[in-house]
């Protein structure tokens, strides 16, 4: 019989350094952020980041551009990965959009004004 | 921002307009730019306020019903005095008669003082205009009459919870209402201690009625409770001036950073991540922003921010400071102690707006 409190156990074995390498600190990696920008005049853009692996950006596009009625396009960024861009304030639509598609909302941030 | 943060919740939507109090606005966005806008940004729940509601009406009503009270409790004893003379020479017989009034001014004595100190009193009184050796009946009449008083209590407060239900709906809505009937009629009950309704019967407490009773008895220890929250935590409301067509100016964006303390670089980079928009600080101090801005969007940005970064999480005071070790920022609680590491400034993606640059690519 051995006793388990007494090994020795390092409870920091595999984390590491915990602000090592270029992980950046609270990072916001799991949030889908929504984002809006002032083009123009009125108009605006919407823009969708941080979109989970599971779910096909062309295809959710696609259904935004049809839901919505307005156009959009999937933008490549070197760190933020593809970002689907609107035309327009669509930033509650793509909300109830996603919430309805099963989306938990507090994994969605709405940014902007 | 904590992962469980109930962020957009349409179900709050309806509230929105009633409820001027700073909250955990989870729909700045989508705020109505119909409705004017407060002249402060009021603070005292930052989070779950539906959770929240329950103590914080109590506390309200107590602290709005405390001059009534107190005026209450002097015209209560008298009456008690009235009453313990009128009944207990006579005897136990006409108590039940009387019982329905004197019960609801004795609750109002007791509310403010100690438990023990409502039989001394009674004691005492005995004792002035009673002789001695009826001192043995007269013990037993005043257990009856406690008991009779605890089963009326316990019947008093399952209406009076039934009310209450009523009764927090309506605070969310009106929460400044200064002359709710009903406020008035349950602080008193709310704060008595000492009749608690389960001695008397066998059936079990309700959390309400604890709740109740550990507000009384936080209120009784320390009555400054009662006044020094009711401090809101405001903040001008932005100055937004409209420079040419295409740049806004938030003038008092240094009084701003300074009443909340922080630094005007962190709510500057913030304002400008949030907006998805670029500036600069023109020479008075005023923070000059690319692009149109009314101040009902620039505020609901800096509630987010005070939600986000000076709130403390834990007690909800604004109190707090802001301090970066390590490339992260942490944000220690003033009153309450609490530390945390708040979420770094992230603009995130930037659309390309506008005209692209011969160089680019």
């Amino acid at each position: 019989m051995n006793v388990q409190n007494l090994n020795s156990f390092d409870p920091f074995a595999d984390e590491g350094d915990p602000l090592g390498g270029n992980q950046d600190v609270g990072s916001q990696q799991n949030y889908l952020h929504i984002r809006i920008q002032q083009r123009n005049g009125r108009k605006t853009l919407t823009t969708l980041q941080g979109l989970p692996k599971e779910y096909d950006p062309k295809k959710l596009l696609k259904a935004f551009k049809k839901e919505f009625a307005c156009n959009g396009t999937l933008v490549d960024d070197e760190e933020m990965g593809q970002v689907i861009q609107l035309q327009g304030d669509q930033r509650l639509k793509i909300v109830n959009f996603l919430t309805e598609e099963g989306i938990p909302k507090n994994t969605i941030k709405l940014h902007g004004f | 921002m904590a992962a469980e943060e109930p962020l957009f919740d349409p179900s709050l939507k309806k509230r929105k307009k009633k409820v001027v109090a700073f909250t955990e606005d989870p729909l700045g966005p989508e705020a109505d730019p119909t409705t004017p806008a407060p002249t402060t940004i009021e603070n005292t729940t930052t989070n779950g306020d539906v959770v929240d509601l329950g103590p914080t009406t109590l506390h309200e009503q107590m602290m709005r019903s405390q001059d009534g009270v107190a005026e209450k409790v002097d015209v209560a004893d008298e009456v008690k005095e009235d009453d313990f003379k009128a009944m207990f020479p006579e005897g136990i017989k006409k108590k039940k008669k009387k019982k329905d009034i004197p019960m609801d001014f004795g609750e109002d004595a007791s509310s403010a003082s100690t438990p023990a100190s409502a039989p001394t009193a009674t004691e005492d009184l005995d004792f002035s205009d009673l002789k001695k050796k009826k001192k043995s009946t007269k013990k037993k009449a005043m257990e009856d009459f406690e008991k009779e008083l605890n089963e009326a209590k316990a019947k008093d407060d399952a209406e009076e919870g039934e009310l209450d239900d009523g009764e927090h709906l309506n605070d969310v809505d009106e929460a400044d209402l200064g002359d709710d009937p009903f406020a008035r009629n349950e602080a008193p009950a709310g704060i008595d201690s000492g009749t608690e309704p389960w001695l008397g019967s066998d059936r079990d407490y309700t959390y309400p009625e604890l709740l109740t009773r550990f507000y009384a008895s936080l209120h009784a220890a320390n009555p400054s409770l009662l006044t020094s929250t009711g401090k809101r935590y405001t903040i001008a409301p932005p100055q937004i001036l409209r420079e040419g067509v295409r740049k806004s100016i938030f003038a008092n964006v240094a009084d701003i950073c300074k009443r909340m303390h922080r630094q005007p670089e962190h709510v500057i980079q913030f304002l400008f991540a949030e907006m998805g928009t670029t500036g600069s600080v023109d020479g008075s101090g005023r923070l000059v922003i690319k692009g149109r801005f009314q101040p009902k969007q620039v505020e609901n940005v800096l509630r987010r921010y005070i939600v986000e970064y000076v709130t403390c999480k834990t007690c909800k005071s604004p109190d707090t400071l802001l301090t970066k070790e390590n490339r992260i920022f942490f944000m220690s609680c003033e009153s309450c102690g609490s530390r945390r590491s708040v979420n770094a400034i992230k603009s995130g993606f930037q659309a390309q707006v506008g005209r692209r640059k011969a160089t680019a690519q």
